[in-house]
């Protein structure tokens, strides 16, 4: 797909390594009963990347079903409203189930099916990835179990339904906040019960090698479609390209084909938007880049907020998909690189945002994006009134009604 | 394969019968009271005794052990390694046995890495500590670790689903013993005792002469005497942790224990 631009070699951004590292970060940090599943795992995601009809499979799919490719559309009223000169939003909130997620189910689905699965397993937060794995799983005739915090079961009602009526079994997951962290590590658990017969679908760039550079694989479809339409539409100079992280899977597969494709002096600023919750001085955010320290939790090395003794910190955010303590390790190794940099979102900041592209284009965003339309106004700032930024919106926020009512919008 | 000098650890399986392995967690109900549970385990007969350190997200613990451990943090604000380092320090000085068991600390990574490493591994020689267990970290992801825990055995683990290259992998790595999980999923008890189990110890005793200790899923004095006909050792954990708020009964507990392990192969 990707191999129309093959980089020089002093421009290539070769990362992970053949153990999962990306610089220091990333790696194999699990029991030893699902050692082996991960070696398996690896081997054949090698070997279906290099078959043609795997890919083919996956290009059909991902054409046909999800819609693509989403388009880049150029936001003239937001672009004014922010003072920026030119706005494109990459319009993943127009996939089918509505969110980026289903880019990187299809793919793994496809992978567990090849690999003899019959069942899949998910973790999920504001409930988008889990919607997105029940669909892809009705789709290729797969047991499906999602794994959601209850406070999440409580904040997404929707989805939770959705879930359910595409025919997969949503295990509510009490222990520690009832969010996402607690739902990747019951997924584990579970995981480390069942590997037999059982593939982990992961929802982000994050987990165990070969987790991170898979679902980044999966993703970067974003960021390899973004660089083609700014050429088809001869959009010339982009000065920045904006994305939410929570995990960071949107963000990485946006970002990614441009550390890829495009050499360093052209390359556009890369910014991440991280929750900052009720702001970063507090001890309620979800900034693991800004605020944490390097340690290992589900599996892998990164950047994690983490307490004296080295346990996860509950993390917050308003948007469930952003509320984790860590990110994903590429992300880290970008960070400390300094080829990515990574700002902070507040709630309020985040809901102003949601609000103003609500108006001005009438496209309602997702909560989550809306953490990386939010740096708009800054970036404009920063950048003056004529420079050119790309956002993705990584998903719709027909989930997150009750979320904005509760805050106070449109009232 | 050259051999290593006997350790404590090792030792502690070479009685001529098959050893019981204890765990129990720091802190839980509280720090006196861990340490309570640790001299009453050893008067009661244990021969190694496997301290858990308090962590917010046991990957690899079922629900007891979980629950005690978010007991530990709470009865003591920050209650993580350094502090079960403490109770095993304290124990060592005052076991109230003339030969305690060794003990074996199980953390899991990042409380170690937080910790430091090389400095994690200087605290546990002070305090006396036999070897370490850490769940997550797999003998690949071991180097750093390894080069500073001289006189700390590292113990890693094997599963029902490690196929012939790592099982080479854990038991080259391992020092002192080798863990056997006996079945998939997190520890805790369960109804019957997985039955592929002693094929397995069958397979690492191909690879290594280190002592083998089974566990996930012991919790009866049935269960650990059947696993003590295959292994050199039990390791039972949340059966004990269910007891450890109340030392004497524990003590009891770890007396039939120990009983049934011992006398296994005997009866």
């Amino acid at each position: 797909m990707s191999d129309v631009l093959l980089p020089s070699a002093e421009m290539a951004y070769a990362s992970p390594d053949a153990s999962g590292f990306f610089g220091p970060y990333g790696g194999t940090f699990v029991p030893e009963t699902v050692m082996p599943a991960l070696a398996e795992l690896s081997a054949a995601y090698d070997e279906a990347s290099a078959d043609p009809a795997f890919r083919e499979e996956l290009a059909y799919l991902l054409g046909d079903y999800v819609g693509r490719p989403s388009p880049l559309y150029r936001a003239d009223r937001l672009a004014g409203a922010v003072g920026l000169g030119r706005v494109y939003l990459k319009r993943e909130d127009l996939n089918h189930t509505g969110a980026h997620k289903i880019n990187n189910t299809i793919g793994q689905c496809l992978l567990a099916r090849r690999m003899g699965k019959r069942r899949v397993i998910a973790e999920t937060g504001a409930g988008q990835h889990g919607v997105a794995t029940a669909t892809t799983a009705a789709l290729m005739g797969l047991e499906c179990a999602v794994f959601m915090g209850t406070e999440d079961i409580r904040r997404q009602a929707l989805n939770v339904y959705k879930m359910r009526l595409l025919g997969a079994e949503v295990v509510g997951v009490d222990e520690g906040s009832a969010t996402l962290a607690d739902a990747v590590t019951a997924a584990l658990r579970h995981w480390v019960e069942r590997v037999d017969d059982t593939f982990y679908v992961i929802g982000s760039a994050v987990g165990p090698h070969p987790y991170p550079v898979m679902v980044r694989d999966f993703q970067s479809v974003i960021g390899t479609e973004t660089l083609a339409q700014l050429a088809e539409k001869d959009v010339g100079h982009v000065d920045a390209v904006v994305a939410c992280v929570g995990g960071g899977s949107n963000a990485i597969g946006m970002f990614y084909p441009f550390l890829r494709d495009v050499p360093e002096g052209e390359r556009p600023l890369l910014v991440g938007a991280e929750a900052a919750g009720l702001g970063i001085e507090t001890p309620r955010h979800g900034a693991a880049l800004t605020k944490g320290s390097p340690g290992v939790m589900h599996g892998f090395y990164s950047y994690l907020l983490q307490d004296e003794a080295g346990n996860p910190l509950e993390a917050y955010s308003i948007s469930a998909g952003l509320d984790y303590p860590g990110v994903g390790p590429e992300h880290s190794h970008l960070k400390d690189a300094g080829l990515v940099r990574y700002d902070a979102v507040s709630d309020a900041e985040a809901l102003e945002a949601f609000a103003l592209l609500t108006h001005t284009e009438g496209i309602i965003p997702a909560i989550e994006s809306s953490h990386a339309l939010a740096l708009l106004p800054r970036l404009a700032a920063e950048l003056g009134p004529d420079a050119t930024v790309v956002v993705n919106v990584s998903g719709r926020g027909d989930k997150d009604m009750d979320i904005v009512r509760e805050a106070g919008l449109g009232a | 394969m050259p051999e290593r000098a006997t350790s404590r650890l090792t030792a502690a399986f070479r009685r001529g019968r098959p050893a019981l392995v204890a765990y129990l967690m720091a802190g839980y109900p509280d720090r006196a009271g861990s340490l309570a549970a640790l001299r009453a385990t050893a008067a009661a007969g244990a021969d190694v005794i496997e301290l858990g350190v308090p962590y917010g997200d046991p990957l690899a613990d079922g629900p007891v052990i979980a629950e005690a451990a978010r007991v530990a943090r709470e009865a003591e604000t920050g209650f993580g390694l350094a502090h079960a380092l403490q109770v095993a320090e304290a124990f060592g000085r005052d076991p109230g046995v003339e030969e305690p068991p060794p003990v074996v600390v199980m953390t899991y990574l990042n409380p170690l890495m937080r910790f430091g490493l090389a400095r994690a591994a200087e605290r546990m020689r002070e305090a006396g500590v036999a070897g370490v267990i850490v769940p997550d970290m797999p003998p690949e992801a071991a180097a750093p670790w390894l080069a500073v825990a001289d006189g700390v055995d590292t113990v890693f683990l094997a599963a029902p689903t490690s196929t012939p290259e790592r099982l080479a992998v854990v038991t080259s790595a391992s020092a002192g013993f080798v863990y056997c999980v006996s079945s998939l999923g997190v520890t805790g008890e369960r109804a019957e005792v997985a039955a592929g189990v002693g094929e397995l110890v069958g397979r690492i005793r191909e690879r290594t002469g280190l002592p083998v200790a089974v566990g996930f899923g012991v919790g009866s004095a049935e269960q650990a005497a059947e696993v003590a006909r295959i292994a050199d050792g039990v390791i039972v954990g949340s059966a004990l942790v269910r007891r450890q708020d109340d030392a004497a009964r524990l003590g009891a507990f770890v007396a039939q224990l120990a009983e049934a392990v011992h006398g296994a192969r005997s009866a």
